[in-house]
């Protein structure tokens, strides 16, 4: 796999011949990894009607778009491509989603967590702690509605956290957007069940498979554009439950909560209100990738404020229709 | 980063060499099955400090006197009020020299159909054995299972050895009985380890307390076992998935297949065939986002394009002339039930096999096998959840299979309930010479 930066629509590199693969037909752990992917992509936009592509330009889900376009290289994409934006965002990300969509060509759509609110489907949650962070299902899900997608992709990894380990590739939602543990489909072989009535739907996770260390690995081998809020820089921060949290409009800061300019990096990327930063020097991906290697802590144990409410945080929010 | 280097301790998978390995592990929860795979996650260093945190939280919690690493498996809050394992689970970890996929199922006789799940696609199946109990049922259970959907190696853990004195005669004796087992069925590679997941004898290094046991640890036993070779790079076979046709400017013309390769070697230049059709043409090029390909081989995803304009689409599959599958309306296959419903003789399905979908009437119910004893009832007259029987189906379109112990890919084919939409049942067809013999036992 080499450095492919051209857009979906660009002329197919040189020719190359891969001699080391063809003398003994070995496949990497990242090659065998994206080909299931690819193939999970291809299958959906072949077998289910509408299909969507949820993209909040975090690491993962840039990871899923760049396997989208080679999935179906060198047509376009056979989707739209979807952000539920809480408007909490870091600025960064969303001039990067903009510039990476364009150059896909995908079409772009945006789901407004406001919106949600305007009309009264959701109410906002006052105080320090307050975020958007659960609001989102509700405006997903009317998204989907809307849009009658019937086959949704999302960049999940059954590595993340332990509901999600025991989730499905193709995991069916219920007409109210609902996933249930115990009544999933069983998954043989590489036979995927896509079919689905009106109003339900399947979440597609062409990730399942992947660690966050395959991801770092795989988007450093194909030198993937992230955003810049992956890599080190100097913000300011303040210190919450023992996590960086970057200042913001977003965030009410508690009075002990002073604020302090940091050297940090985000390991992941949901709305400013729920992620946190981590102290790093690492301003490259090598730097990334080594620091990853050697981190003793997950990513969301680190990272992410929206799994620690409960033991059971993420299996609650899945089953309301969570990513 | 450098290839296969150590970062503080955690060893860090080459990106470009690693191979990976699936394997699916079956055992009760009294096996020790799930401390196994936690014993393999803490000694690889595949457990983090916020997880192994939360264990220990857990297990002081539920007084457990130590730290209860089979709680780094458990799942969803109704295993762990139940204390039970509900659902095949998948856990990661790796090594320098591979990344490995576990499929961690339950081993009660109700979960059957988890583990046919879980086999389905690993490379290697490991079993649990308690050192005190000996071969079991449900280890005959899962070493047929193991058989039936093909999994190439086999190995045997045989559990708390601690509890037995690390008693070489305790070990041979379970590994005979085992293997007089194994015999009836169609396993190539067994292994047998002692090991204590508990106390980590054999796990990840070998132990001193067993000096008798001059075999490998199990860690260095799932390095090392060859699957690469497991491949079928005979039969060329590549299941059509999906037309590229971007008819764009630049791309006016261009007409590629894409799919996944099932089997075989695929090199531009080779003259195909076009399943059913029957059209030949010869391979233009193999193409990928990346640049073309001069061979494509299983499990590559790619983009296959012809130098004859003929009409090809999904469900199709190119082939080499003088090695096809068979094109068939009448199938015979193994088939473990899924759901609830029991199976209907004389009912309809929906039948997905490679990237073909079509209806299944089931003609007849031949037998149904006990799995315990491979006794065949051939009065059955219908599968019940967690059963498996040998179905004739009648096809309203012709399927291109081969035997499933030839081929995993185009020898397998789920059932979906036209009214629920509920996968139902996992088949594995059989070759129509073969007469009435089933895949496990010879």
């Amino acid at each position: 796999m080499r450095a492919s930066r051209v857009t979906a629509t660009a002329p197919a590199p040189e020719p190359r011949i891969l001699a080391a693969d063809a003398m003994s037909y070995e496949v990497s752990h990242l090659r065998a990894l994206e080909s299931e992917a690819i193939h999970i992509m291809r299958e959906v936009a072949a077998e289910v009607e509408r299909g969507v592509l949820l993209f909040s330009g975090g690491k993962d889900s840039a990871v899923l778009l760049h396997l989208a376009r080679k999935a179906f290289h060198p047509g376009g994409l056979p989707f739209p491509v979807m952000h539920v934006d809480t408007g909490h965002n870091f600025p960064e990300v969303i001039e990067y989603r903009d510039r990476i969509v364009d150059e896909t060509g995908a079409q772009l759509i945006v789901a407004h967590v406001q919106d949600s609110i305007d009309n009264g489907r959701v109410t906002e949650e006052k105080g320090p702690r307050a975020s958007r962070n659960r609001l989102q299902s509700v405006t997903l899900l009317d998204a989907i509605e809307e849009g009658s997608f019937r086959g949704v992709f999302g960049g999940a990894r059954r590595d993340e956290e332990r509901a999600r380990a025991k989730e499905r590739i193709f995991s069916f939602r219920d007409d109210f957007g609902q996933w249930d543990p115990k009544r999933q489909r069983p998954e043989l072989w590489s036979i995927y069940n896509g079919f689905v009535k009106p109003g339900e739907h399947v979440r597609v996770f062409p990730l399942s498979n992947w660690t966050e260390l395959d991801v770092w690995q795989y988007i450093h081998e194909e030198k993937i554009v992230l955003p810049s809020i992956y890599f080190s820089h100097r913000r300011d921060v303040f210190k919450r439950d023992g996590m960086l949290y970057a200042v913001s409009d977003f965030v009410e800061r508690m009075p002990n909560e002073a604020p302090f300019e940091e050297s940090v990096r985000f390991r992941t990327v949901g709305d400013m209100s729920c992620t946190g930063a981590v102290a790093s020097t690492a301003k490259t991906l090598e730097a990334v990738v080594a620091e990853i290697a050697a981190t003793r802590v997950t990513e969301r144990g680190e990272t992410r404020a929206d799994d620690r409410v409960s033991e059971a945080a993420m299996e609650d929010r899945k089953k309301e229709g969570y990513f | 980063m450098a290839n296969g280097a150590a970062t503080n301790g955690r060893p860090v998978p080459s990106a470009r060499t690693s191979e990976l390995v699936r394997f699916a592990t079956a055992g009760s929860v009294d096996d020790g099955k799930s401390t196994l795979i936690g014993r393999l996650l803490y000694d690889t260093k595949s457990i983090f400090e916020d997880q192994l945190e939360h264990v220990e939280e857990t297990s002081k919690r539920r007084g457990d006197g130590y730290v209860n690493l089979a709680l780094l498996t458990d799942g969803l809050r109704a295993e762990r009020e139940q204390g039970i394992t509900i659902d095949v689970a998948y856990r990661y970890f790796h090594t320098p020299r591979r990344k490995f996929i576990i499929a961690d199922t339950p081993g009660h006789e109700q979960y059957t159909r988890n583990m046919v799940t879980g086999a389905s696609t690993a490379d290697l199946a490991l079993i649990l054995v308690d050192a005190r109990k000996g071969v079991l049922e449900q280890s005959r259970r899962h070493a047929f299972i193991a058989s039936l959907l093909r999994i190439p190696h086999l190995v045997v853990c045989i559990n708390k050895m601690d509890l037995v004195d690390y008693d070489q005669e305790v070990f041979d004796s379970i590994a005979a009985e085992f293997s007089g087992w194994a015999a009836k069925l169609d396993v190539h590679d067994l292994t047998f380890i002692p090991i204590s997941a508990l106390r980590g004898d054999n796990v990840v290094a070998r132990s001193e307390r067993m000096g008798w046991y001059e075999g490998p640890s199990l860690l260095y036993h799932l390095e090392h076992v060859h699957v690469a070779s497991d491949r079928n790079l005979q039969d060329a076979r590549f299941p059509v998935q999906w037309v590229v046709r971007p008819m764009s400017d630049e791309h006016h013309d261009y007409r590629g297949y894409a799919g996944e390769v099932a089997s075989g070697v695929f090199r531009s230049g080779d003259e195909v065939v076009i399943m059913p059709s029957g059209r030949t043409s010869t391979i233009a090029a193999i193409d990928t986002f990346d640049g073309e390909l001069e061979e494509a081989y299983p499990p590559l995803s790619v983009t296959v394009r012809l130098e004859d304009d003929i009409d090809v689409s999904r469900g199709d599959m190119i082939c080499r002339p003088h090695n096809q599958p068979r094109e068939t309306r009448q199938i015979d296959a193994m088939v473990c039930w899924m759901a609830e419903r029991p199976l209907s003789v004389s009912g309809r399905y929906r039948i997905k096999h490679t990237s073909r979908t079509a209806l299944a009437k089931v003609d007849q119910l031949r037998y149904a096998l006990d799995v315990n004893t491979l006794h065949r009832d051939e009065k059955a007259t219908s599968l019940e959840l967690n059963e498996i029987g040998r179905l004739s189906l009648r096809l309203s379109a012709p399927l291109l299979v081969d035997e499933y112990r030839r081929n995993r890919v185009t020898g397998s084919f789920i059932l979906i309930d036209e009214s629920t939409n509920d996968t139902v049942g996992a088949g594995m067809v059989l070759d129509s010479d073969r007469g009435l013999a089933p895949p496990g036992p010879r």
